[in-house]
């Protein structure tokens, strides 16, 4: 097992005829992942890298069983094709659009409300690498060879530092069970608390690490659930130590606003959770070795 | 983007929301002639900069004729207001704004905000206006009413009237108080905006609600859909380095430091700074150059990056996923020909093909220090910048 995603999941790309998501969709079938089409309105009928485009993402479940999408469409669009896919039975989507409206994920995380926690869709994202749960398949735009197979299951809200804290662990043979990023953005699909969650169910994950950064209060969220319901051990990096207060660091998410969410705060409240709490990036790899 | 108050008060007084009369003025005399043509006895002349605590830092002063008006307004044109939101280098004054001034019986506190742990956008109020929301939770924490609204189906009179009667307001007015928090909800969804605050919002002696003072913030994201919002953009209130880093697609941040850093991707951009904190040096910008790390977008960081005088080491901080490290030395190279770097450069890279790229370097000829991990770049920036230093000490 892995979460999220393996060997058969069968997946859509949503957004598949654009230059970039052309590129990706062709390295995640090198890498193993099931693509079985694509979406884009008005293009159904062709085909890319030998799979068949639909017009529409309840025309693709229909034809091929997708069960996850990756949505690769610009961002005045992207808000409008999750909520397809989620109306549409996907049960797991990833968005790697960067740049989309706050309110337009507002409406998109109260409409997949409409759904009953059992059909409901989970989205990771937007703002995001993806996801890859190594030697199976991934969903996104990470470059596979830095993750090894193995139990250390990640999740970050930012893609090149996770891809920092693989390398570190490939370097010492240490192998990856799933990584999920969870994106940049204010508002985002899942939380560190929502894949902590899934990560503590997952057999093939041993140890968790969890690399966040300065602002928004889902550290400390996950810090409250770690203490309470996460047996495994727990390692964490906070980025942005030297970042100034009221300053927005790259990601819409990254500004510090309240009491809690700059990098000092956050690690002393992970601290008190019981993580282990790697003290710069240069010793995330070490960290996760010393707790396995 | 931020706005300035007199725009955010033309824009919400659109949606219903009431404001004191009011002029804008590019000079002195010119503010003396609103304010006649205002008539009224006395006046509040108002510096429109992008920053709060403009009060205690001399930008808003009451004036009772004319001559108090030019005088006023003639301290403050052309000057840097520094308050304690700008840092200390202030921001310009080049737009006054004259306003009537109102009998004022109570001050209230009154916030938009999109509030991440319910994701929903949060109505923030106090009835101790006047102050800041931040001393306001510091000193007075039980005085907040908060309300979030359901993005389904928008902002309820009921929520409204909630917290109208919380806040103690008269029955009489209760329903003006659901129409400037009506007005304030639709401006923010209507207008994506980020956040909203008038601080204060006031009850006048003859009963009215009025704004007297207005910030509004929007989201960059979704500046397309709205053209009207985006010309009210003004440059003169930015920090011109990071104004020019977004015009070309790249996300900068001045800092104090002196070593200059060029990372890809935003995390491992304030990871990087952290590290030169921790390996003895201070970082002089965070920078983002993105996901596509081309010669073209290396060269522009490296201008970026130079032009700030206090730099005196740049560090290069690329992990390449797709990519690879063999192009983007090449980026390296090409841009340090192009552009004259009298500082010492350091270069990490890392992930794809990173030997090659490493090669590329070396067989460059140009004096690039080269590091494998986080930790040695760091530290040989810092030890770079340091003899450096020294070196031009001794001369």
């Amino acid at each position: 097992m892995s979460i999220f995603l393996d060997r058969d999941t069968r997946v859509i790309v949503q957004g598949i005829s654009g230059r970039m998501a052309q590129f990706h969709t062709k390295d995640m079938i090198d890498y193993g992942t099931n693509v079985v089409g694509g979406v884009v309105p008005g293009k159904g009928g062709q085909t890319v890298h030998g799979v068949p485009v639909f017009d529409t993402v309840k025309e693709a479940v229909a034809a091929t069983g997708a069960q996850a999408s990756l949505v690769f469409v610009p961002p005045p669009f992207a808000a409008d094709s999750i909520m397809e896919a989620a109306d549409a039975g996907i049960e797991y989507c990833v968005c790697i659009t960067d740049g989309i409206p706050a309110q337009d994920m507002i409406r998109v995380k109260r409409y997949m409300m409409r759904y009953s926690k059992e059909r409901r869709m989970v989205l990771t994202g937007p703002n995001c690498a993806g996801t890859i749960s190594p030697g199976k398949a991934m969903l996104g735009i990470m470059p596979g060879h830095i993750f090894l197979p193995g139990h250390v299951g990640i999740v970050g809200r930012s893609g090149t530092l996770g891809y920092e804290a693989a390398a570190q662990l490939k370097e010492r043979g240490i192998g990856v069970s799933t990584s999920v990023g969870i994106g940049g953005d204010p508002i985002n699909g899942s939380s560190f608390r929502d894949i902590l969650e899934r990560f503590e169910n997952d057999p093939e994950t041993h140890v968790i690490a969890m690399i966040g950064e300065i602002g928004g209060p889902q550290e400390a969220e996950a810090a409250a659930y770690i203490k309470d319901h996460i047996t495994k051990p727990v390692v964490a990096y906070v980025a942005g130590l030297t970042a100034p207060k009221g300053r927005t660091m790259g990601h819409a998410g990254a500004i510090i606003s309240a009491f809690g969410e700059s990098a000092s705060e956050k690690v002393v409240i992970l601290t008190a959770a019981g993580v282990t709490v790697a003290e710069n990036p240069a010793v995330i790899g070490e960290t996760i070795a010393s707790v396995m | 983007m931020d706005i300035h108050e007199y725009q955010a008060k033309e824009v919400l007084s659109n949606f219903g929301v009431e404001i004191p009369a009011g002029a804008l003025a590019y000079s002195p005399e010119q503010a003396a002639y609103r304010a006649r043509e205002m008539g009224g006895d006395k006046w509040i002349v108002k510096a429109q900069v992008h920053a709060g605590g403009r009060g205690k830092a001399g930008g808003v002063k009451l004036c009772e004729n004319e001559n108090e008006i030019q005088e006023a307004c003639e301290g403050m044109f052309g000057r840097k207001l520094v308050t304690h939101q700008t840092g200390p280098e202030g921001k310009g004054i080049y737009r006054i704004y004259v306003e009537a001034a109102v009998p004022i019986d109570r001050e209230i506190y009154l916030g938009f905000v999109l509030d991440r742990t319910s994701q929903r956008i949060m109505i923030v109020a106090s009835a101790e206006g006047g102050m800041e929301i931040e001393d306001i939770s510091e000193n007075r924490p039980e005085s907040i009413v908060r309300s979030t609204v359901e993005p389904a189906v928008g902002l309820q009179d009921f929520q409204a009237r909630e917290i109208a009667f919380k806040l103690s307001i008269e029955p009489g007015l209760v329903q003006s108080m659901v129409r400037t928090l009506q007005g304030c909800y639709r401006a923010f969804v209507e207008l994506d905006a980020t956040m909203v605050e008038i601080n204060p919002l006031v009850v006048t002696g003859d009963n009215r609600i009025l704004a007297l003072d207005a910030k509004m913030t929007f989201d960059d994201n979704a500046l397309f859909r709205h053209p009207q919002i985006s010309e009210l953009r003004d440059k003169s209130q930015e920090d011109p380095r990071e104004s020019r880093a977004a015009d070309r697609g790249l996300s900068y941040v001045g800092l104090d430091g002196n070593i200059g850093c060029i990372v890809n991707g935003a995390g491992l951009a304030m990871a990087t700074m952290d590290t030169i904190k921790l390996a003895g040096g201070e970082p002089a910008n965070f920078l983002d150059i993105g996901g596509g790390a081309t010669p073209e977008r290396v060269a522009k960081a490296f201008r970026l990056v130079l032009s700030d005088k206090n730099v005196q080491a740049v560090l290069v901080n690329i992990f390449a996923g797709i990519n690879r490290c063999d192009w983007v030395a090449e980026g390296v190279v090409q841009a340090l020909k192009e552009v004259q770097v009298d500082v010492p450069v350091i270069v990490r890279l890392a992930g794809t093909n990173v030997e090659e790229g490493q090669k590329i370097l070396a067989k460059s000829g140009l004096p690039i220090i080269r590091a494998t991990t986080l930790m040695e770049a760091a530290e040989r920036s810092v030890s770079a910048w340091q003899s450096d230093n020294s070196e031009n000490k001794a001369v």
